[in-house]
This record gives structure tokens, sequence and C-alpha cells, in this order.
């Protein structure tokens, strides 16, 4: 296999490849290293991915597995949707809506989880957990009982209902934590000590969040094996930000992809921007917040990879940005009108930064832009309470003609 | 009374595997300052030029002290100190 050790993002230190994510040396967290020379040349490369299957395990030559991982519940290949409405609107070339609310638990977390859990069976665990701000708790409980693992989810008490039910359906240990995601993380760390458990964002955190660097070969793919030239993405704890531009710099190497790393926008929610704040201020370390904000999803106080996130930003030429709770409705709003998808308050985030790069001049008029959508509208309901209006009629057609404006629309 | 350590298990091995101990301190300093003369080696491992390390997250009675006054923030007889690898969440 092309994963050969745990190497330390700080000092270097490598490891073998076990259920481990601090670094014993000077605690920086661990990342799976990979020597891909006996992979074979691009063209056959490709070839292989072609002839893959339809799921993110047509990346596995990629991903730190001896032989292709078999799952109960497969994940990735989401639709890349070119929105001409959304590029319209917003006055830029072209826009690419990276949908990953289609995936079986309607989030990107379908991704990190599947191998996550992949992984952890073969480590032979038999119990999975999490700490979670929702879309984690979903997939991880989803996944657990597709593959007949016991699993714990620990996730903030105050979280949209929508994603507490959605997880509790599918008969896990589901924890609330009376306390923010950044309690529910720390409680989850000093847990992990404790259980021989596979908690999968804590001890199989590198493992993990190999998964995300599938949805920037899928978007490469899928673009035929080409750069976009921006990627928009939204930063909670920063680690699909990174993962993504991880999965470009491998391609590039590996001489699948040709060009430069495109520019990557980072987009967090005013009531929780660490990472947009220190960028803006010219730090290098993001100070914690306690977060306020509708964007559940996206409230990590803490970002442990908010250090590289804003490496990335910078060397790429990007920028992280924050967004008010309305300009999040208003982003909502804004892709359902114009491309029909309906997606959670992180796309909601996503999306309005996005508005916010082209009121700005920041996006040239030929650029390729990728809206990457993390999550579905469903989880999310109370977002868009206040905002959809409807027409209440008697079952008559006078009362309809009374009530409703009439569109003039004429059959062609 | 004193406060109250808790040891993450990468450090256990500094430790002879103790997962807790307790320490004099009137801060969250002190209190680092006094399990560095404990074990040998914690230093190193957790600060760099005198400075924590930057995944290094130090909590006083449950809470970031970089919520509080940093290495300052005081504690007092029977509050809990908890030294935590900084983990990104999900």
């Amino acid at each position: 296999m092309p994963a050969d050790a745990l190497k330390c993002k700080e000092c270097g230190q490598t490891y073998e490849l076990e259920a481990s994510y601090v670094c014993e040396e000077c605690f920086g967290p661990l990342e799976v290293s990979y020597d891909y020379s006996g992979l074979g040349d691009a063209a056959e490369l490709k070839r292989k991915i072609q002839a893959g299957p339809p799921s993110i395990w047509r990346y596995s030559d990629f991903l730190p597995f001896d032989r292709r991982p078999q799952t109960a519940l497969d994940a990735g290949l989401t639709p890349l949707i070119r929105s001409r409405r959304l590029a319209d609107r917003l006055g830029v070339g072209e826009v690419y809506v990276k949908n990953d609310a289609a995936n079986p638990t309607h989030s990107f977390k379908d991704r990190v989880v599947s191998v996550a859990v992949a992984k952890a069976k073969e480590l032979d665990y038999e119990v999975i957990a999490c700490a979670s701000t929702g879309n984690l708790a979903n997939a991880v409980a989803a996944h657990a009982a597709a593959a007949g693992l016991e699993s714990y989810v620990f996730v903030p008490a105050d979280l949209e209902e929508q994603k507490i039910l959605a997880t509790g359906v599918y008969g896990t240990n589901l924890v609330t934590v009376r306390g923010n995601y950044d309690d529910v993380n720390r409680l989850c760390t000093e847990l992990s000590a404790e259980h021989p458990w596979a908690f999968v964002n804590v001890n199989l955190r590198p493992y993990y969040s190999q998964g995300s660097k599938t949805l920037g070969f899928e978007v490469a793919e899928q673009l035929g094996f080409e750069l976009p030239d921006r990627v928009v993405c939204p930063v909670a704890s920063g680690s699909l930000f990174t993962q993504i531009a991880k999965g470009f710099e491998e391609w590039i190497e590996l001489g699948l992809l040709q060009g430069d790393l495109p520019a990557f926008n980072g987009a967090q929610a005013s009531g929780c921007s660490p990472v947009a704040r220190a960028f803006h201020d010219g730090h290098e370390a993001c100070r914690p917040v306690r977060p306020d904000t509708i964007a559940k999803s996206l409230a990590i106080g803490n970002p442990a990879d908010g250090v590289f996130a804003l490496d990335l930003a910078r060397r790429s030429g990007g920028s992280i940005d924050a967004v008010s709770d309305e300009e999040i409705v208003e982003g909502i709003k804004l892709l359902a009108e114009t491309t029909g998808i309906f997606t959670e308050t992180a796309g909601g985030v996503t999306t309005a930064v996005l508005k916010k790069l082209a009121d700005r001049g920041d996006i040239g008029p030929e650029e390729r832009v990728v809206l990457v959508i993390t999550g579905e509208g469903l989880k999310t309901l109370d977002a868009v309470r206040d905002i959809v209006e409807k027409y209440e009629v008697d079952a008559d057609a006078g009362s309809f003609a009374e009530t409703v404006p009439v569109a003039a629309g004429q059959v062609a | 009374m004193a406060v109250v350590v808790k040891i993450p298990a990468q450090l256990r091995t500094l430790t002879g595997g103790e997962g807790e101990t307790e320490v004099e301190g009137a801060s969250v300093g002190e209190v680092l300052e006094a399990l560095y003369e404990r074990y040998d080696g914690l230093r190193d491992r957790i600060t760099e030029d005198g400075e924590l390390r930057r995944f290094v997250n130090i909590y006083a009675r449950g809470e970031d002290i970089r919520f509080g006054d940093g290495l300052d923030t005081p504690v007092s007889d029977g509050d809990e100190v908890t030294i935590l690898p900084a983990v990104a969440g999900g």
C-alpha cells in the first residue's frame, strides 16, 4: 500500500499506521504519509480510477488501505453541477456546485466516516464513536448500523432537532452533552484515553481526514481531470478545506493534474469565525471563540486545523471570510432559487461568502469556481422558517383568483 | 488540598502511568512548573522556548485558559487543570 507511516505535521516524526493521532514528541497532529512511487504512470492510474466503483473507493489507491475496502453504505460520486443561473446572478464566469448533500446521510461526512469505519474494522475495533456538531453524528450512527458495529455518538444538547432524530433512528447510543461542541470534543478526547473505542475524529483522525481528499479527487475527475481556478469551501475544523487541497496536490505530483493549486476561499459564520479573524488580522494562530451562530455544523470555536487552513488560504491566493446569520439565510435562498439545491446553514455560509467575493471583485471574469455544498437543507429547517411565503386559499377558483397574483406565463 | 491535574494518555509514559496527580500552585503557570519539577522531560514535551506548544490545550475548571488569563489564570485548592492535545473537530 502506498501509505507507509503516520507522520507529525509539526516536527516530521514518524509512527506506525495504528490508532494514534498525536505526536508524542511535540503534540502535533499526525497525518498519513504516502510513497506513491510504485503506483504507475498517470495514464494507467486514470484508467484504473475510471474503471473503479461509483463511490469514493474508486480512489482507494490514494487512501490508507492494502486493498479496496468493502462497505455496506457507499459514499461519494455526488453531482458536480454547472449553474449558469447562479454565475449570472453573481456576475462571474463559471460556477460549479459540488452537491455533497447527495450522500447516504446527506452530508460530506459520509466520506470521512466510510474511511474511518473501514480502518476501525481493519484494526479490529468493535465500537465506533465520535464528537459531532450533527452531520458526523448522522453518518457515524448510520455507517456503524450498516456495518453491524456498536456506536456512541456525542453531540451538544442544543443541536437542531432534525439532526438529533436523524442520528437516534439508527439505534446508536446517543449522548447529548450540556455544553458546546468544543466541550463535547474535550470530553471525547478524555474518554478516548479510557475506552477501547474508535473515535473517528479523535484517535482515528489521521485516517478519517483522508476521506475528505476524495472530494478534491472527485471534483477534478468530474471536470475531466482538470483543476478549477477557485474553490469556496466552509471551514469548521479546517480539515475538509485543507484536505481538498491535499487531494489536488497529490494528483498534481502524480501527473494526473496539470497546473497550479486553485485559490482556496474559506467560509465561516461571523458568530464563529476564529480562522477568518486570524486571517484578516494577519495572525498565524487562531484565538478560540465561543460560538453563537445558526450555522451549528460550523460552530467549532477552537479549530485545531485552523493554522493549516490559514496557511492554505495565504499560499493559494485565497482568503477566509465570514458572513452574518442574515447573509447565511440569504445564501440558502440564493442557492435554492438559482440551482434547485436546498442546503443547510453551512451551505448558506459558503454561498454567501461566494457572493461576498463576487461583490468585492475578487473573482476574475474567466474563472471557473467550485462551490462546495456540504449538507442538506432539510436538516436545518428552522433557518428558513421565517422567509418562506405562501398563499392560503379556499378550495375554489374564485378564492384563488382573489388571493394569488397570477403570472402571465404562456405555453410557447 | 491542592490542584488536581489530569494528564493525557500521551504523557503518561513520563508519569509512571498516572492519569491524575495533585500539585500546589496559585496559577496555571505555577501548577505546570510544579509538574515539570516532579516529572523529568515533561517541560520539553509541552513547551518550546518557554511557550506552550501550539497543539497543547490547557483547561482550568473545564475552561480553555485562552479564555482566561493564559498561564496567569488563577486556580485554587480543589480546582482541576486538564492538559489535552488539540484535536480538530467534525
